[in-house]
């Protein structure tokens, strides 16, 4: 495939197109403060996607992310009511995530189930215990510091510390996902799990490690989220699992698992974000925008295999 | 006989962009005839099936039915005019019965338009009783033999009154007795008046089988002739368009300490109490059935399925059982039997698949060096011969022998003490088969232990200083080179009487 007609790199162009059109159009979206704002609001999103990307690409999924996101919200505001100091509740919220993962890994990887159903059923399940431990109340008064660092921005800068964070995590990411032994791994994996085990990769512990990872990462984004709004609550984060694989596989990381690149999916979550801002400029209701979302998810999944079909027909059979 | 083949292909020319598949390519087929076409991957059998099968239109250059000229617009237009092709894996719905299968879309109809299933089971039972096979139309086809399958893949064909059968490597991945059958239903067919293509990397078999082959190299028909004259070396010669020497080259090499032993390995219900060693320098074949149980041995030993009892030491160490990462680190290697779905990424690039066994040793600090990894693809390619474009290429690109070189350039590149290598010639050419026995060979020199498992049994008693063979899940005999025969041999592996 030629360089220039890379799913990635179309998106990273449409990315570029909706940003020139978005600040030609609607007034107020070209502006530090709403671009800040833009970034800031994506930021759980964005970090669960890291994850999100090693998983899918390894062809397996997350679907229970939000409401792992929603579980350590709910614990957050539970044990801080409880009268916990902060610095005790997030490792612990945390190590909470790492469990609902290894849960989801073990399920997969032990007994040989299929990720979408198992975590279809942790979706349910992880969701059923935020409410279990938090009920319909909201935790709010967090102490201002820390809520200063999930809405603050980094001094002399308008980027927010969640972003900034995302920043050096993505680049990890980047590094591992395609330049380690690690990231081939999973590429192999994804494309030929039968294959990567011939070669003596190690299948069944990767995939464990990685929905371990995905589980604290989504736990880690709910104390984020959380301290953003200065309020736990059990249904935060409802839904978010949607947007994060849509970003994914709008970057162009394969369902089936063994394609896609990290720079895609950057691409990918930040269209998301712009789309979502300017459609909240746009002041459009929070159904169209969910309808959106659920459009991008099915032309991103559509596209590549049209391409696919189309490009030999173009060229006549190989 | 009538004056006109039944199907022919006269000057056709098929070219794919700048590659040019076939050129002015004729080929005869006849009523009651079983035709070979032979030559090497790459040759432009493919290509001349897909012609011949309605997928692609010839360029230049006609089809002739009874001799007259007709274009097939698609698959589904040659298969009415009474072509079918039988594919080495045979595509079937696996949960409906053998009748089904073979009806499907065409069921006999009662009134109401339920389908009459005994009509089907009668209909199904009298076309295996013109091929002379025995089978249950009413069982699932799920679990049958692919030999089996592809019978009922036969039967489907001459339950349309195909009149020309193509079969594309048929043999491929039958047993010794499986192909035997095969022949007699395709010697049956004949008598019906079919006309039979028959392609096979097995010369022996075209020699058995047909009466007239096509010799194809490079895109060009080399010869048209009866088999009846022909040598073996005649027939090779006519493929890579020189000699070869001698196809099986194993050479004496000192033997040196023992680099693997089993000791009475067993999975149950797959294999019992397996014992036997392999020194340094030695190749021994480990021979037998399909279903013996041999891949299953090489699996265990290698770490891909677990072992209930036994040990597997290499180099003194003993290995733990189910990985494969621990028998890599002990200096074991396996070139599995399944290239595309176990030896093989398909979709990644030659480099980074003979890259995958050495995901570690690459390792520059935390990264990969693209430039290692380059490298050792670059020295193992060379080594091999490997042919290719770029290195970056996609591995799916590659012809079948050349694929097969990847997955033992993936495997040499760990230097392996113990080369495991299950059916390492199946389904490639000549010239490639005689360039991997000869690597074989160079391997055992350098003293490594090579473990082969084939069905192919002229490789067997060509290239093994030992010959293991294995029945239903047992050792049933060991045979030094000196005494392996083709009788020995089947006869421990069939308990057949001498």
């Amino acid at each position: 495939m030629t360089r220039v007609l890379r799913w990635d790199v179309l998106v990273g162009a449409l990315l570029v197109a909706v940003f020139a059109t978005g600040s030609l159009t609607v007034p107020g979206f070209a502006t530090t403060g709403n671009l800040s704002f833009a970034l800031g609001d994506l930021g759980e999103i964005a970090l669960i996607a890291l994850a999100m990307t090693l998983l899918v690409v390894a062809a397996e999924v997350d679907l229970s992310v939000a409401s792992v996101l929603g579980l350590s919200s709910a614990l957050v505001g539970a044990l801080w009511d409880g009268g916990l100091a902060i610095e005790t509740i997030i490792p612990l919220v945390v190590l909470v995530g790492a469990v609902c993962g290894l849960v989801n890994g073990l399920l997969v990887t032990r007994l040989g189930l299929p990720s979408l159903a198992v975590t279809i059923g942790t979706l349910a399940l992880y969701r059923g215990l935020a409410y279990v431990v938090l009920g319909d109340q909201a935790v709010a008064q967090f102490p201002p510091a820390y809520t200063a660092l999930a809405v603050g921005d980094v001094p002399g800068t308008p980027v927010p510390y969640p972003v900034a964070l995302f920043v050096l995590l993505a680049a990890v990411t980047g590094v591992v996902l395609h330049a380690t032994g690690f990231g081939r791994a999973l590429y192999a994996i994804g494309a030929q799990e039968q294959a990567a085990f011939f070669a003596g990769i190690r299948v069944k512990r990767i995939k464990l490690l990685l929905f371990v990872l995905s589980g604290t990462v989504a736990a880690f984004a709910g104390v984020v989220f959380t301290l953003r709004y200065g309020s736990a609550r059990a249904d935060n984060g409802l839904g978010v699992e949607l947007a994060v694989i849509a970003a994914v596989l709008l970057g162009g990381v394969d369902f089936d698992g063994g394609k896609g690149t990290l720079g895609g999916v950057i691409a990918g979550v930040l269209l998301i974000g712009l789309l979502r801002n300017l459609l909240m400029l746009g002041d459009v209701s929070t159904e169209i925008q969910s309808i959106v979302t659920g459009l991008l998810l099915i032309v991103s999944v559509l596209t590549p295999r049209l391409v696919s079909v189309v490009r030999p027909a173009l060229k006549g059979t190989p | 006989m009538s004056a006109h083949p039944t199907l022919a292909l006269a000057g056709v020319s098929k070219s794919f962009g700048a590659v040019r598949a076939l050129r002015d390519v004729s080929i005869e087929l006849y009523a009651g005839e079983a035709h070979a076409l032979a030559g090497e991957n790459g040759a432009g059998k493919s290509t001349l099936v897909k012609t011949l099968a309605g997928v692609h239109r010839p360029d230049q250059g006609m089809i002739l039915l009874d001799g007259e000229p007709v274009v097939f617009t698609g698959p589904a237009d040659a298969q009415r005019a009474g072509v079918a092709v039988i594919y080495q894996e045979p595509t079937l719905f696996p949960d409906l019965s053998v009748a089904e299968n073979i009806f499907m879309g065409r069921q006999p109809r009662r009134s109401l338009g339920r389908i009459d299933r005994a009509a089907m089971r009668a209909a199904t039972r009298e076309l295996f009783g013109r091929l002379g096979v025995d089978l249950d139309p009413g069982r699932p086809t799920r679990g049958l033999s692919i030999a089996d399958q592809q019978l009922v893949e036969i039967a489907k064909a001459l339950s349309r009154d195909a009149r020309v059968l193509v079969m594309d490597e048929p043999t491929a991945a039958l047993s010794g007795a499986e192909t035997a059958r095969l022949f007699s239903v395709v010697e049956a067919l004949r008598e019906h008046g079919c006309a039979v293509l028959f392609i096979s990397h097995r010369l022996d078999e075209i020699f058995a089988l047909c009466q007239r082959v096509t010799t194809l190299r490079d895109g060009q028909g080399i010869a048209s002739e009866p088999v009846a004259g022909l040598t073996h070396d005649d027939l090779v010669r006519r493929m890579v368009g020189r000699d070869l020497g001698a196809l099986y080259p194993k050479q004496d090499a000192a033997l040196g300490d023992v680099a693997l032993r089993v000791e009475r390995l067993t999975r149950e219900g797959v294999f019992t109490d397996v014992s036997f060693e392999v020194r340094r320098g030695e190749i021994v074949a480990l021979a037998g059935l399909v279903g013996a149980g041999r891949s299953e041995v090489a699996r265990a030993i290698f770490g891909i399925d677990r072992w209930d009892a036994g040990t597997v030491t290499v180099a003194g160490r003993d290995l733990p059982p189910g990985s494969p990462t621990a028998a890599m680190g002990a200096g074991l290697a396996l070139v599995p039997e399944d290239r595309r779905q176990q030896g093989l990424v398909m979709e990644m690039s030659i480099e980074r698949n003979i890259g995958l066994t050495g995901l570690r040793s690459l390792r520059r600090g935390v990264t990969i060096s693209r430039r290692a990894e380059r490298d050792r693809a670059a020295d193992w390619a060379a080594r091999l011969r490997l042919k290719f474009a770029r290195l970056g290429d996609g591995v799916g690109v590659l012809s079948g022998g050349n694929q097969q070189k990847v997955v033992l350039a993936k495997w040499l590149a760990t230097e392996p003490s113990v080369l495991v290598v299950d059916e390492p010639t199946r389904g490639i050419d000549v010239g490639t088969k005689a360039e991997v026995h000869r690597l074989l060979s160079e391997l055992a020199g350098q003293g490594i232990a090579v473990l082969m498992i084939s069905s192919d049994l002229p490789e067997v008693l060509g290239m093994a200083d030992r010959v293991l063979v294995m029945r239903e899940g047992r050792l049933t005999a060991e045979i030094p080179r000196a005494e392996a025969t083709e009788e020995s041999v089947m006869h421990a592996a069939t308990r057949r009487a001498a």
